[in-house]
């Protein structure tokens, strides 16, 4: 019963904030010039700020953001850990080297539809590696294993972006921090496009699996006999996760701890059933990347901080915490 | 809904002994069937092999005629109902939601709860008496509170079968003699019901049929009298063991007798 109103007050939350970010940036405009330029009766170069540049920004933050936050919530039922998150999994980094190593070769300009492809293949070996350190006890998968394959592999694929991108030409890629603390500077409607395209579909298969979700949450074996098809829950749900995490980071690098701030919160105002958790992180996700853009804009304006400084900064203490309840568990 | 194994055998992954060593067993409609046994002897995996959760080497394991795996998923759990030995619950939830999962096999992806599955699951409530804890957080029930849900949420799924792995495990006496009396009432009103248990007495005096597991294999099944006789059970527990019959049931009565062998010098204090 409290589902709704939550829903309602993060759609409110999310619209806000994509106001925010559109009246607001690091190079400030008049409120007059501000209101002119959104009747559309302005000077056209704001107007083109506005339309332009700082909406799409907005929605691309809004899209890059619901799919972290759904993705979070996604891994924390699959690995039954509310710990679980893409950047901590070494997943966003793989993705990263996908995205990076596309552009290197310059096949992005004839073919900018393949970069989240390629930034999903480098999320799938990033998964394959990590969850095979995890599982190489052979007695389940330890949660401190998993973390720790997940900083190391993480590690790795920072180093191998920083390789990549030094010996291939300055201005075939964007600048390293981009690929490793994320932006969403630039922003443009085809990017929008590109991140909607893909993150809108696989957030709709992930909504379909939050029942099966529920049950997994219990554990493998129960879920199993209530019903659930458990190894192509598993598979798919990865699978389209780590999709999503690679269509946010193919736009907008890699940023960190949204999957993880945005699901913990939401998990203790409503609660852990995925049918309201998954849509909830999706918005709140939504939200509070366009805020932390935002911020990430206005701190230090006219200089841009780089948004993953501002995720990280809100969601390491919480992921501090949270370790030190798991542990102590 | 019949529940049977063939020559079954199982050894898992990377060990050499064989877990389950040719068993042939049946469970069938309207009996209560308790599964006994040393730690160790297999009972758990015969339930997982049964219910195609681990993977068998050999042998067959049947569900009302059908191998196991030849079922869906989704088609079995609203047959059997099942209560594992263990679950680490991830993040918190009510009792209700808990039960309620017992209604997935019934639902689409999209579909909410009819009239239909709230009454399952509030029928399923009241016969496990947690009604009263329906909007508990899971995380803080009492082991026996606990229990008691995870057994409605089994029956929330309406099944014709219930299989139930030590659920009275670490109970005290008013909450195993509630779920034993909940076990034999479904078993009375025509379930098949499959328990393993260490309870030896409690199970002569509940279960119709009984299965004594050694080493993978069957040591005796049949009633209470055939299956727990002294010299069956010392060979199979490794332990001194007198029976006799309890003077309030008139079931056999089994009671290990103290002073181990002195010839085994681990055993001895």
């Amino acid at each position: 019963m409290r589902r709704m109103p939550l829903t309602l007050g993060l759609l409110g939350v999310l619209l806000v904030s994509v106001v925010l970010a559109v009246r607001f940036d690091s190079v400030p405009m008049a409120t007059p010039d501000f209101l002119a330029a959104l009747t559309g009766t302005g000077e056209g170069w704001q107007r083109d700020i506005l339309w332009h540049f700082r909406l799409p920004r907005a929605l691309l933050g809004a899209l890059v953001g619901g799919g972290l936050g759904l993705a979070g919530a996604t891994f924390q039922a699959l690995l039954r850990n509310p710990l679980a998150e893409p950047y901590i999994l070494g997943i966003s980094g793989g993705a990263s080297v996908g995205a990076v190593t596309l552009l290197a070769l310059g096949l992005a300009g004839s073919a900018a539809w393949a970069l989240p492809l390629a930034a999903f293949a480098g999320a799938l070996l990033a998964i394959a590696l990590v969850f095979r350190v995890a599982t190489a006890s052979g007695r389940g998968m330890d949660v401190r294993v998993l973390l720790l394959a997940g900083v190391v592999v993480a590690a790795f694929f920072s180093a191998c972006i920083a390789f990549i991108l030094s010996i291939s030409e300055a201005r075939t890629v964007q600048s390293a921090v981009i690929w490793i603390m994320g932006s969403l500077a630039g922003a443009d409607w085809t990017e929008v496009g590109l991140a909607a395209a893909y993150t809108l579909p696989a957030a709709a298969i992930l909504l379909s699996l939050a029942r099966p979700l529920n049950l997994m949450a219990i554990g493998e074996e129960t879920a199993h006999y209530l019903g659930a098809d458990v190894e192509r829950v598993k598979r798919t749900a990865l699978a389209v996760a780590a999709l999503i995490t690679a269509a946010g980071v193919a736009v907008a690098g890699v940023i960190g701890f949204v999957g993880l701030v945005v699901p913990h919160a939401l998990r203790l105002i409503s609660g852990s059933d995925h049918r309201s958790l998954l849509p909830l992180s999706f918005l709140g996700g939504a939200a509070f990347l366009t805020l932390a853009d935002l911020f990430a804009k206005l701190v230090l304006a006219p200089t841009e901080v780089p948004i993953g400084v501002i995720t990280a900064f809100v969601g390491v203490p919480i992921f501090l915490v949270l370790l030190r309840r798991s542990l102590s568990a | 809904m019949r529940l049977a194994t063939v020559d079954l055998v199982v050894r898992y992954p990377s060990t050499t002994r064989l877990a389950l060593d040719g068993v042939t067993m049946e469970a069938r409609d309207g009996c209560l069937t308790a599964v006994l046994g040393p730690n160790g002897s297999g009972k758990s995996t015969l339930l997982k092999a049964i219910l195609g959760t681990v993977p068998v080497r050999s042998g067959r394991a049947l569900v009302d005629r059908k191998e196991i795996s030849a079922w869906s998923r989704r088609e079995l759990a609203r047959e059997v109902g099942v209560v594992p030995q263990t679950e680490t619950i991830a993040f918190p939830i009510t009792s209700r939601e808990m039960v309620a999962m017992g209604r997935y096999p019934y639902l689409g992806a999209w579909s909410s709860e009819r009239d239909v599955d709230r009454r399952a699951v509030a029928a399923a409530m009241d016969a496990c008496d947690v009604a009263d804890l329906a909007e508990r957080d899971i995380t803080t029930l009492s082991g026996g509170e606990l229990q008691r849900v995870r057994i409605a949420r089994a029956l929330a799924q309406e099944p014709r079968a219930l299989v139930l792995d030590e659920p009275t495990a670490s109970l005290d006496i008013r909450h195993e003699m509630a779920i034993l009396e909940l076990l034999r009432a479904s078993a009375d009103r025509g379930m098949n019901v499959l328990l393993i248990t260490h309870g030896v007495d409690l199970a002569a005096r509940f279960a119709d049929e009984l299965l004594l597991l050694a080493d993978g294999r069957v040591a005796a099944s049949g009633s209470p009298e055939t299956v727990l006789r002294a010299e069956v059970l010392e060979r199979v527990y490794r332990w001194p063991i007198a029976v006799s019959v309890d003077p309030t049931s008139g079931t056999p009565h089994v009671t290990p007798r103290r002073a181990p062998p002195a010839k085994d010098p681990d055993n001895a204090r």
